[in-house]
């Protein structure tokens, strides 16, 4: 922790980058754009070919969770992608469940009654907790497969199901993408169905860019962060960049949403990204204005 | 770093009132019985409790040590509100309701007292060095689960901040976890309301050296809980805060929970 800079220098200088105030979370991006549907909302355009970035190795994970615990890493998220198409996401699953607490985002599709097992025998014995969350954009079939793609609603329920019956009360994530799309009692309603006695649910607010930019629409000229906004004492603890990196099998940066921004590229290596960070993208104007990070 | 506020032999810590006066005066009385020489409260005065006053008037007259808490901070400069950390709109709906009632009940010169708060603390146990804060030393409303704060996480902070023992509190929850070398983190819970066990008590930490180690215990005191759900009710204050005092489990500010604390609950 005291080897980053805690210390905010003034606005010119630091001009458009935010420096870090700690390492808190650590998101690997395990299956890297590689995901097994092709959600008209996706921020990163992931799909069954999409390869900007690939599957890491089980070495580049390591590595990553190393250099993170030695700087006092408190959480490890897996995403992609879809996670569960690492052929070794269990091994992976245990790797980062020694280092601390781990949340993995999914589509749920993939998780089979066996599966499940597996993931409820961690998320009961080992020392930390494991957060599984599982994106769901309706209430039916119609209204969540019009975004995320024909056969998905009935998969991800029944992925869903297969986690409650194993004892793992998985949280859904919900994106805002159209307003008042979504009835939350309804949601609530059809999670009970499925099992889960304590429906919990996470809002996404829209990242309008990849294919949500086609779907909904760009980002207006005037939503972006401005020099007083990165240079305000609280910035780097209240925009989720100033705690966290994300490392891909092509790098370091500084989310998961802006893995496919050259320009944000920060490092090869975790120990390399922990500089100070551009914020001059218009997707961060959307963590700041809505308070959003992606770890639940 | 060794500049210490106190030295003590052995030292109850105790967090979160939440305006819970009656919770209070049981712990501190109970402190003094276990003959404690020295009594801290981790801050969080105000909450989902009756008649925010008593609650500061039993620890101003305690004259025991303080630390703020994100709470005190909020009511002591009339700021917007609690600054909790809760991200869910569940989460904040609730504690909106509970913070608006104590804001507008807290006197004036119980805001200054909250107000100048120090926002952390060091004493001393024997040759040991704890750190007293409310969530973490590092930030005032961070939530230092036991399911979510690793080891290689807390080897870190006692590293950067010099001690051989954090204690904290703000979950709401009790818990402790040590590393080999004896280092570590006590959460001492919270005496405003239970720890969602379906208990009725509430908890405070009595802290020791045994054997050249600091020592931790967790401990439960009974109160009067009726009377505060009735002063709760004569305040109108929702029924779902009432229900947590009279059952042991929380029915609010849920969502905030890891999965694993989740669980362990019943809403």
């Amino acid at each position: 922790m005291e080897a980053l800079n805690t210390e905010i220098p003034d606005a010119a200088a630091a001009g458009m980058r935010l420096p870090m105030a700690w390492l808190d979370t650590l998101w690997l991006q395990v299956t890297g754009t590689v995901c097994n549907i092709a959600c008209r909302h996706c921020f990163i355009s992931c799909g069954p070919k999409v390869k900007k970035h690939d599957l890491m190795t089980l070495e580049q994970c390591r590595e990553a969770l190393d250099a993170a615990k030695a700087e006092g890493v408190r959480s490890i998220w897996f995403t992609g992608g879809e996670p569960f198409l690492h052929p070794e996401i269990l091994t992976l699953m245990d790797m980062a469940l020694e280092v601390g607490p781990l949340g993995v985002l999914t589509n749920g599709m993939l998780i089979d009654d066996a599966l499940a097992a597996e993931i409820g025998n961690r998320f009961r014995d080992a020392e930390y907790n494991l957060e599984i969350r599982v994106s769901l954009d309706g209430c039916t079939a119609e209204q969540n497969d019009r975004i995320r793609g024909r056969g998905v609603f009935a998969a991800a329920t029944q992925g869903l199901a297969n986690l409650a019956k194993h004892g793992v009360p998985a949280l859904v994530a919900v994106s805002l993408v159209d307003d008042g799309a979504m009835d939350q009692a309804l949601l609530v309603d059809l999670l009970k169905e499925l099992g889960l006695e304590r429906p919990r649910i996470k809002w996404i607010p829209p990242f309008r860019i990849g294919r949500e930019e086609n779907r909904g629409r760009g980002y207006e000229a005037w939503e972006m962060l401005s020099e007083d906004d990165i240079a305000h004492p609280e910035t780097a603890r209240r925009i989720q960049c100033g705690t966290s990196r994300t490392v891909t099998n092509n790098g370091v940066w500084p989310c998961p949403i802006l893995i496919n921004e050259p320009a944000y590229r920060l490092s090869d290596r975790l120990e390399g990204g922990l500089g100070p960070h551009r914020v001059d993208h218009k997707a961060c104007y959307t963590c700041y204005a809505e308070g959003f990070s992606c770890a639940t | 770093m060794r500049d210490l506020n106190a030295e003590h032999r052995k030292v109850a810590l105790f967090g979160g009132s939440y305006n819970n006066w009656k919770a209070t005066e049981a712990v501190l009385a109970d402190a003094r019985k276990r003959g404690c020489d020295g009594i801290w409260f981790l801050g969080d005065v105000g909450g989902f409790g009756p008649h925010p006053n008593r609650a500061a008037e039993v620890l101003r007259e305690a004259g025991i040590g303080l630390v703020q808490g994100n709470y005190d901070d909020s009511v002591g400069n009339s700021r917007e509100d609690c600054a909790c950390g809760y991200t869910d709109p569940r989460d904040n709906h609730f504690a909106q309701v509970s913070y608006d009632y104590t804001l507008a009940n807290t006197h004036a010169h119980h805001r200054e007292w909250l107000a100048a708060m120090p926002t952390s603390a060091r004493i001393g146990i024997g040759g040991k060095t704890v750190h007293l804060c409310h969530g973490s030393p590092r930030q005032v409303n961070e939530f230092l689960w036991e399911s979510t704060t690793p080891a290689g996480f807390i080897e870190h902070l006692c590293t950067a901040n010099e001690a051989d023992l954090i204690a904290c509190t703000h979950t709401g929850i009790h818990w402790e976890r040590r590393l080999a070398d004896g280092r570590g983190v006590v959460n001492v819970g919270a005496v405003g309301r239970p720890a969602n066990d379906g208990r009725r008590n509430v908890w405070y930490s009595v802290l020791e050296l045994v054997d050249g180690r600091i020592r931790s215990e967790f401990v439960p005191v009974e109160y009067d809980w009726e009377a505060v759900v009735g002063e709760m009710r004569s305040e109108r204050l929702p029924e779902e805060f009432v229900e947590t005092l009279a059952t042991g489990w929380w029915t609010t500010c849920l969502e905030i929970l890891p999965a694993r604390e989740r669980v362990a609950g019943r809403f």
